[in-house]
């Protein structure tokens, strides 16, 4: 690796614009004084011909790996390089739950990694991500689920991750929109994990934009990697539409584009693309403080602090590039919702979008080498990759600081399909259309 | 909403099919060596481009279709009876 003299200086973080430390007093003076005080949030850089890393996509996953690179290792030559604005991609598009309630002792340990970094980021960022911890609530609607679920509860408490079980009188002052006895699929009982909960997702994106940049890291907005480039069996830099950057290290962090991203180096990956899609209704008085997933079919629901009901459901169920969704789930989605919930009849559905989804093989996501040195991949996310940002960031910046994986992400691997040992919550096979 | 022109069945709207997944992938030879296989059951080239995919068409003839689709535009261009091309 070369000496660190050999790069351009890093700007130091004073020299940023910057906007200071946030807080209630600030926030007293700023209303006094007209809000005139405020500047930007993260400073907009220009590409400088070389760094050390180079983070391809300026995601939720891209932004805090620089974050961690910088404050966790001290690594502050670092560039992330994103095609369009930062957090328009699925950092922006999900429905912005948390929550640590898998099967695989080596699943729960790292999303529940994932929640309690969570628990202490808006102090870490001074940044108001809006955690909210509210519990999230899985209902189950046969004997053989209610033994799938208890499985799983039993599985995480071993691991000393909450999980409790509630019957249907606990549920029906929990959440009284349920129709416990809908004719279809009745309600035989809940499982809830009281430190779940939904963050505003957008604030997950500046807030790491803005701690990052403070520290040093480059965020390039509208600069599109369309190569990469190799010194022999090396990765020695990224053709972008603002021109070459070179670095040791690339790491790929681009989600649903993954695929296309490793094809630039002949990279196969087992990875699909799929649309997911979300809806909004209009905004209500408060009916929901949990989040709710229905077990009969494909819906799940939280309501928002403007007041709209946030749902959603499965894939659209074929491989899709589209950022945006077809008619057939919507109305599935919908049927699933008024199944578990009449009452939502009444609402109207305001807002609808779709994000492409980096749907692995195994269901699990990537953090990983690649066969090409100095290439890393943080992706595979599946649509499940938001509340994993934290964790995720920082066991990517693991990675590329010390060249090995971090424990916790040691089963992430690309190399797991090869030598069989995938990482299946469900089971299901490689068949993402399935998952 | 796809509509898929069933050779079979005529135009029928997407919810009568399930998708398959990538038609692409072709089975291995026994011998030929655990890369082979595992590019077979886990690598796909995922394009954003076209794509030539399986889709059964449970809610009618039952055959397998294989489908030539836009993964971007989702438009299709090519749909044929699994049997009629190999
Ligand atoms: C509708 C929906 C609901 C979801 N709900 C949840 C949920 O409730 N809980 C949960 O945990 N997860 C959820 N997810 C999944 C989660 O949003 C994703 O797994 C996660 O955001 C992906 O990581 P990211 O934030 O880094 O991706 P992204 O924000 O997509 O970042 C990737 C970035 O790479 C950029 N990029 C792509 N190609 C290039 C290129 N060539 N050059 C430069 N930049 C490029 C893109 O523009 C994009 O900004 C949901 C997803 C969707 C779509
Ligand atoms: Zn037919």
């Amino acid at each position: 690796m070369n000496s660190d003299a050999t790069y351009s200086r890093p700007p130091e973080s004073h020299e940023r614009e910057s906007a200071g430390r946030y807080s209630l007093l600030r926030l007293l003076r700023e209303g006094l004084g007209g809000q005139r005080g405020w500047s930007r949030a993260w400073h907009k850089a220009e590409p400088r011909p070389r760094y050390r890393v180079v983070i391809v996509g300026g995601g939720g996953h891209g932004l805090a790996t620089a974050y961690y690179l910088a404050r966790e290792f001290g690594i502050r030559d670092v560039a992330v390089v994103e095609r369009g604005p930062i957090g328009l991609g699925n950092v922006g598009r999900n429905t912005t739950i948390i929550r640590s309630n898998y099967f695989r002792p080596e699943n729960i340990r790292f999303y529940d990694y994932s929640l309690r970094l969570w628990q202490s980021l808006e102090r870490e960022l001074n940044f108001n991500a809006m955690v909210s911890q509210r519990g999230t609530l899985n209902l189950f609607h046969t004997e053989s689920q209610r033994d799938l679920f208890t499985r799983r509860a039993n599985q995480m408490r071993l691991l000393g991750v909450d999980a409790e079980a509630v019957g249907r009188d606990s549920l029906r002052e929990l959440v009284p929109l349920i129709d416990l006895d809908n004719g279809r699929y009745p309600v035989l009982g809940g499982f809830l994990q009281r430190r779940g909960g939904t963050v505003r997702h957008d604030a997950v994106a500046w807030g790491y934009a803005r701690a990052a940049s403070a520290l040093g890291v480059d965020i390039i907005e509208h600069c599109e990697v369309t190569g990469i480039r190799r010194d022999g069996a090396r990765v020695s830099g990224v053709e972008t539409t603002r021109g070459a950057i070179m670095a040791d290290t690339v790491c790929l962090a681009v989600a649903g584009h993954s695929s296309q991203l490793a094809a630039m180096v002949d990279l196969p990956l087992p990875i699909e693309t799929h649309v997911l899609q979300a809806f909004v209704t209009e905004s209500v008085k408060p009916v929901l403080d949990v989040v709710l997933t229905y077990g009969a079919g494909h819906f799940y629901v939280s309501q928002s602090d403007r007041g709209g009901l946030v749902y959603g459901g499965a894939t659209d169920g074929y491989n899709s590039y589209g950022q945006r969704g077809t008619l057939p789930m919507a109305e599935e989605v919908a049927a699933a919702a008024l199944t578990v919930m009449p009452s939502l009849a009444r609402l109207k559905v305001v807002r609808q979008w779709g994000g492409v989804v980096d749907m692995s093989m195994d269901g699990s996501p990537i953090i990983s080498r690649t066969p090409i040195d100095g290439l890393l991949l943080n992706g595979g996310w599946c649509y499940g990759g938001f509340k994993a940002i934290p964790a995720g960031g920082m066991t990517t910046a693991h990675l590329i600081a010390t060249g090995n994986p971090h424990p916790l992400a040691a089963h992430l691997s690309l190399d797991r399909f090869a030598s069989g040992r995938t990482v299946d919550e469900r089971g299901l096979g490689p068949f993402p259309y399935a998952h | 909403m796809l509509r898929i022109n069933c050779p079979w069945c005529g135009l029928r709207d997407e919810i009568e099919f399930r998708y398959r997944g990538d038609a692409q992938a072709q089975r291995p030879a026994a011998s030929a060596g655990p890369n082979a296989f595992t590019a077979y059951v886990y690598e796909r080239s995922n394009r954003r481009d076209w794509h030539i995919e399986w889709w059964l068409h449970v809610g009618g003839c039952r055959r397998l279709l294989k489908i030539e689709r836009h993964t971007l535009t989702h438009e299709i261009r090519a749909v044929a009876d699994n049997a009629e091309q190999s």
